[in-house]
């Protein structure tokens, strides 16, 4: 296990201590805690995560305004800037397609005029995030003003028009009555509000996966404060990574807070090795995309965002 | 016979002393103005403490309009050009022409100077001097060696590229080599070439099957030409200035693993310069 799951200071399989978080949380309520904990606490004026349509319905003025149209498509991401706690609670749960939260990374220290903005994000998400503290070509007075970036591992991502394919065409389940969606132990499983479970092998995911995650070779969101993720770690628990010093210093104070259980990484099943695993196959898989873009025309090559 | 000099004087002369903090290890630094508005200019102040910390440090400026009392481009380190260059203006063609001469390093400014931006959809016929139509960026009539795009540039990425110039030209090997690694995605952004749009987004990321829906163009555009339709960005083509702000932002236009893996070492180290 090396460069594949990034630097960090620590690594645990963690839950949070609140029920309310867990009832509606993806798995440990991670991310869900660490903003409700950072909002408290005041290191967060707020934070910019994804939302749904109920969301929508009760704050439209803290969504991003040209997503309204859409606002009424279950399990659509829309970006939202949240500055309570009762805001944060509705926006539990993993949406599964493309929510572009950097989009609202300016718009939040300006007309919702945050000076220190939390942001949770996939692990490209994480990259443009620090590529706009170190290149800030058009993030003024942005940079310093990230105050906790939490990362969530990602294989790949999926179009909206996907997920409708998968769960209407594929598990034949009504957009509406999905409760719930997750990927887990390979497949693909949609949970619908009256009980029934439908699990799709992920070789028929596979060709609905967004194109752009071909060339992306990141999966534990190297680049967040706190990143976390399902996977090493046993059901309804999370696998957490403390990577710089502003997750070190949250996270410390978030654990002496209490509200957070863990448990030893290598104690738990099935672990980090699982982790490893998975992000090399994503790494490799990846890296022979990036290559082969090189070749893909006669004489000519696709471009690589890499230098 | 002459006068003799009074023992004193010739003593005194002797105990003269050298001044504590030398300033030979600054760079020479120009802000030369063509065709722009001052915005960039107005964002190099915008450092407020952090611009005289760099002035006071490693940077003296010995060109620049209302700032530095000289009249002709000396002979500088860097020369931060900001605007486009109206050709049909013979002096701003000279003294363009003039800049790459007399400078070791020329970065264009702002997005006029690398791209256009603006000034593109210029036509002339402005009173004083209607004929003035034609306007070109600084790439387009000499070779730019930096890029720091953007409509304004902001004041961090412009105090970045300062830091970053100063320890190329005078650091220590390791910050030379820091310093080459972060300013390398700016240089091939000069080689590149003098456009970068909404459309560049579309033709070098989206087209090229490398979009993930991240946001940062939107996030970037100085005019909300950008939102994002099913997590994929749509421009509206008449709000674009050409000022390649999303096309730079953007993770998968340029990314270097090199510089932005070493982002809180970076971050911190530019912190501590300007301190």
């Amino acid at each position: 296990m090396g460069a594949e799951l990034g630097k960090y200071k620590s690594c645990v399989s963690a839950r949070s201590t609140d029920k309310e978080i867990l009832k509606a949380s993806q798995d440990g309520g991670i991310v869900t805690q660490l903003f409700g904990f950072a909002l408290d606490e005041g290191i967060i004026d707020g934070a910019i995560v994804a939302v749904s349509k109920d969301f929508y319905k009760k704050y439209p003025e803290k969504c991003m305004a040209f997503f309204a149209d859409d606002s009424n498509e279950p399990f659509r991401p829309i970006p939202a800037i949240i500055t309570t706690r009762a805001e944060l609670m509705e926006s539990r749960g993993t949406k599964y397609n493309i929510s572009p939260n950097v989009s609202l990374i300016k718009e939040a220290t300006r007309s919702f005029g945050l000076d220190k903005v939390g942001i949770v994000g996939t692990p490209c998400q994480m990259q443009a995030v620090r590529k706009g503290q170190l290149y800030p070509i058009g993030m003024r007075d942005v940079g310093d003003k990230i105050a906790l970036a939490v990362g969530i591992f990602c294989m790949e991502n999926f179009p909206y028009q996907s997920i409708i394919q998968l769960v209407e065409d594929h598990a034949a389940m009504k957009m509406e009555s999905v409760k719930k969606m997750e990927i887990g132990k390979g497949k693909f499983w949609v949970y619908g509000k009256r009980g029934q479970v439908v699990q799709l092998p992920l070789k028929v995911t596979h060709k609905y996966e967004q194109p752009g995650c071909h060339v992306c070779l990141d999966y534990v969101a190297n680049l967040a404060d706190i990143s976390t993720g399902s996977v090493g770690s046993p059901d309804g628990w999370s696998t957490v990574f403390v990577r710089s010093k502003i997750g070190d210093s949250v996270w410390a104070k978030a654990m002496a807070a209490g509200c957070f259980e863990t448990q030893p990484i290598e104690k738990v099943k099935p672990g980090l090795e699982l982790v490893s695993k998975l992000a090399n196959e994503k790494i490799t898989k990846n890296k022979a995309t990036v290559e082969a873009r090189k070749t893909f025309g006669v004489g000519k090559a696709l471009r690589s965002p890499y230098i | 016979m002459a006068p003799q000099k009074p023992a004193d004087v010739a003593v005194k002369v002797e105990t003269t002393k050298k001044e504590v903090k030398p300033v030979v290890d600054k760079i020479t630094v120009g802000h030369v103005h063509m065709s722009g508005c001052t915005g960039c200019l107005v964002s190099l102040a915008d450092n407020y403490g952090g611009l005289l910390t760099i002035l006071d440090r490693y940077a003296d400026l010995v060109y620049g309009l209302t700032l530095a009392d000289v009249r002709h481009i000396p002979k500088m380190d860097v020369a931060l050009v900001e605007g486009s260059v109206c050709i049909n203006d013979k002096l701003a063609v000279q003294e363009i022409k003039e800049t790459r001469e007399k400078a070791a390093i020329v970065v264009a400014v702002g997005g006029c100077a690398c791209y256009g931006n603006i000034t593109r959809f210029t036509r002339g016929g402005q009173q004083n001097q209607p004929a003035h139509e034609s306007f070109l960026p600084v790439g387009d009539l000499i070779k730019v060696d930096v890029y720091i795009p953007g409509c304004a540039p902001t004041p961090q990425q412009i105090r970045n590229v300062c830091v970053m110039a100063y320890l190329l030209l005078k650091g220590t090997k390791e910050q030379k080599d820091l310093a080459t690694a972060y300013l390398k995605p700016l240089m091939m952004a000069a080689q590149r070439g003098t456009t970068a749009c909404f459309c560049d987004l579309m033709y070098d990321v989206i087209d090229q099957g490398l979009c993930m829906g991240c946001g940062s163009c939107a996030a970037a555009c100085p005019v909300r030409a950008i939102t994002h339709e099913y997590g994929k960005p749509q421009g509206q083509r008449d709000l674009c200035i050409k000022c390649g702000a999303c096309y730079n932002q953007c993770p998968r236009s340029w990314y270097s693993f090199d510089v932005v893996d070493n982002y809180e070492a970076i971050n911190e180290a530019i912190m501590a310069a300007l301190q």
